[in-house]
């Protein structure tokens, strides 16, 4: 009881604070909220399946390139154009997933399998004319027009990232209640003997991959309108693959608020040391590669693991 | 047609001697150490760097500089394991990768935050030096460098066959428990396992100096090449390592040749995904995924 209160109290915060924040914090909790989407999205498949994916830019530039695109050359509103990315994306994570996983590609080798593939997207938009190649697509901004996914202020943007964030964590919350939950979880912890117990794990770490990329593809959709361009390193770069990874790693992968705990802790890092050290271009992630040293090293389960064994450890002095 | 060929095989085959020393680091490491080590791209980028201030300070040519970075990388290397690898041994498998991939990203940005993202280039006497083979252009450094990388490689791999630290190294990587009951030091082995294959990749780094750029990421692209390599050639494979370095030099090479843009990088990529579906374990045998 006592944590649906608090639950609720946190989201009735978010939700009440966004207009009273000053335009930077209020870029600064856009970024937040984006992490722990992408962080939220990576989580379901690598957290909770413990597929570790180093190439979730592929279904995110999908996303963001197939509703630029459908927007541009059609006018197709990126609300619709959005959803379509997302089944291109799921369909393009059931083909690399399955080939991956038919034929037994685990733990690194799923790793770099999946940055491969993400890899090969991006060498294609670089060559490919028709979609921008590495000059990119700009969207146009034609001020204000909410049914084409076009806000003239931050702050629909902040909404509409927020319920994004929080649809994700309640698709979390009832993957790992479900019966698909529970069999990711044993694959995660051992694949043979879940098999050997009857789990299908072919077809859960399929579905995971699907719900994974098509979610992920939809935070890509968000990026093109939000930012209002796109370029092939900046969508299907290693970086977002990392910064979706980074956030679930930190909070604590296979925990459902992990991945947006950890980009409340990561976020506002990186925005202060780029605002700090301006001019130093690289000092963020040169602390983010230390932070992944010291919380692999030090909270191997993340934050929220951390937290857990903490409460237990006290719950048992008691 | 024919010339391009021709031409486009010899840039390959030089290539490919590159490759082959950096994925024999990358290998020998992950042999020993079981690790994917994603930080071995940033190691080459600052052994690179090493090479280009011990030119633009001091006047040093880069493949002298070897006597230099070739053991301070090796201590480099045995200090990242013994300090950020070895205490997390018992971690899961992907906690280790993505140990590395903070390394790298750490290096990286550390580069790029001391010198920013300016290519840099060494300008030695010899850079621009070439013959004529039958009409295929041979450009001297480049020659140089496949020769000196292949010549390491093999250096190190009578090193690993013939003295007692090699073959405590090989007996670990074949079989760690049985190693650990026979007496060897198995974490001081795995520490020097990781600081050959840094001293590896950054000898390869100053044989390329001399023709190619320097910057903060310009190890993420031989990072890439060397799974490849690697995965290639066989996990833990040494001289699998060696070959598959010639097999992915070529294919880049023709595919520079014969495809427009930068889908040079697809045919390597597209090798890659098909080695590690069909082959995990690599054309000549290795520890596989599987």
């Amino acid at each position: 009881m006592a944590g649906r209160i608090g639950l609720f109290l946190v989201v009735a915060l978010l939700a009440a604070l966004p207009p009273f924040l000053p335009k930077y914090a209020l870029e600064v909790l856009i970024s937040v909220l984006f992490f722990g989407y992408l962080g939220a999205c990576w989580n379901i498949l690598g957290g909770y399946g413990g597929q570790f994916s180093f190439g979730h830019a592929a279904f995110f530039g999908i996303g963001a390139y197939t509703s630029t695109l459908l927007f541009l050359h059609l006018g197709l509103s990126p609300w619709l154009g959005m959803l379509v990315g997302g089944a291109l994306a799921a369909a393009f994570g059931l083909f690399a997933g399955y080939l991956s996983f038919r034929y037994g590609l685990r733990g690194p080798y799923f790793s770099l399998v999946t940055l491969a593939f993400a890899e090969m997207l991006r060498v294609i938009a670089v060559n490919w004319k028709a979609v921008g190649s590495s000059l990119g697509l700009v969207v146009p901004n034609r001020g204000s027009a909410p049914a084409l996914f076009l806000f003239a202020e931050k702050l629909p943007y902040c909404y509409v990232i927020l319920a994004m964030a929080l649809a994700a964590l309640a698709i979390t919350r009832i993957i790992e209640r479900s019966r698909m939950g529970y069999a990711l979880a044993a694959i995660r912890e051992n694949e043979d003997a879940a098999e050997a117990a009857g789990v299908d794990a072919l077809s859960t770490k399929l579905s995971a991959m699907a719900i994974s990329s098509f979610l992920t593809a939809l935070g890509g959709t968000f990026y093109a309108q939000y930012f209002a361009y796109i370029d092939p390193s900046l969508t299907f770069g290693p970086a977002i693959s990392i910064g979706g990874l980074l956030p679930a790693i930190v909070g604590g992968a296979g925990t459902v608020a992990g991945p947006l705990l950890g980009s409340f802790v990561l976020t506002p890092i990186s925005e202060l040391t780029r605002a700090v050290l301006r001019g130093r271009a690289g000092a963020d992630v040169m602390l983010y590669g230390l932070i992944l040293i010291l919380v692999i090293s030090f909270l191997p389960n993340g934050l929220v693991g951390w937290f857990r064994s903490r409460r237990a450890a006290t719950g048992r002095t008691a | 047609m024919t010339w391009l060929f021709f031409q486009a095989v010899v840039s390959g085959l030089l290539l490919g001697g590159v490759y082959g020393l950096v994925a024999s680091g990358l290998s020998l490491i992950f042999g020993v150490l079981r690790i994917i080590n994603f930080a071995h791209g940033a190691i080459m980028m600052l052994g690179m760097y090493a090479s280009y201030w011990l030119f633009v300070l001091v006047g040093l040519d880069p493949y002298l500089s070897i006597l230099v970075t070739g053991p301070l990388f090796f201590a480099l290397g045995m200090l990242i394991q013994r300090i950020v690898i070895e205490p997390n041994r018992a971690a899961a498998e992907h906690n280790q990768l993505l140990l590395t991939l903070g390394v790298a990203l750490f290096f990286e940005n550390l580069a790029l935050v001391l010198w920013q993202g300016d290519f840099r280039t060494v300008r030695v006497w010899y850079s621009g030096a070439s013959f004529l083979v039958a009409d295929v252009l041979v450009e001297v450094p480049r020659l140089v460098a496949a020769g000196g990388a292949v010549l390491i490689a093999l250096a190190l791999w009578g090193f690993l066959r013939l003295t007692d630290a090699g073959k405590a190294i090989r007996a670990l990587s074949e079989e760690p428990e049985g190693a650990s009951l026979v007496g060897i030091d198995v974490a001081r082995i795995r520490g020097v396992a990781f600081g050959i294959g840094s001293a590896c990749v950054a000898v390869a780094g100053a044989l390329v100096t001399p023709f190619f750029y320097v910057a903060p990421d310009v190890g993420e692209s031989f990072n890439i090449m060397a799974f490849v390599v690697v995965v290639l050639g066989g996990m833990g494979n040494f001289l699998g390592a060696l070959v598959g370095g010639f097999i992915v030099g070529l294919a880049e090479s023709l595919g520079a040749a014969f495809l427009p843009g930068s889908l040079k990088q697809l045919v390597v990529f597209g090798l890659f995904v098909i080695v590690l579906l069909l082959r995990p374990e690599g054309l000549f045998g290795g520890r596989g995924g599987r």
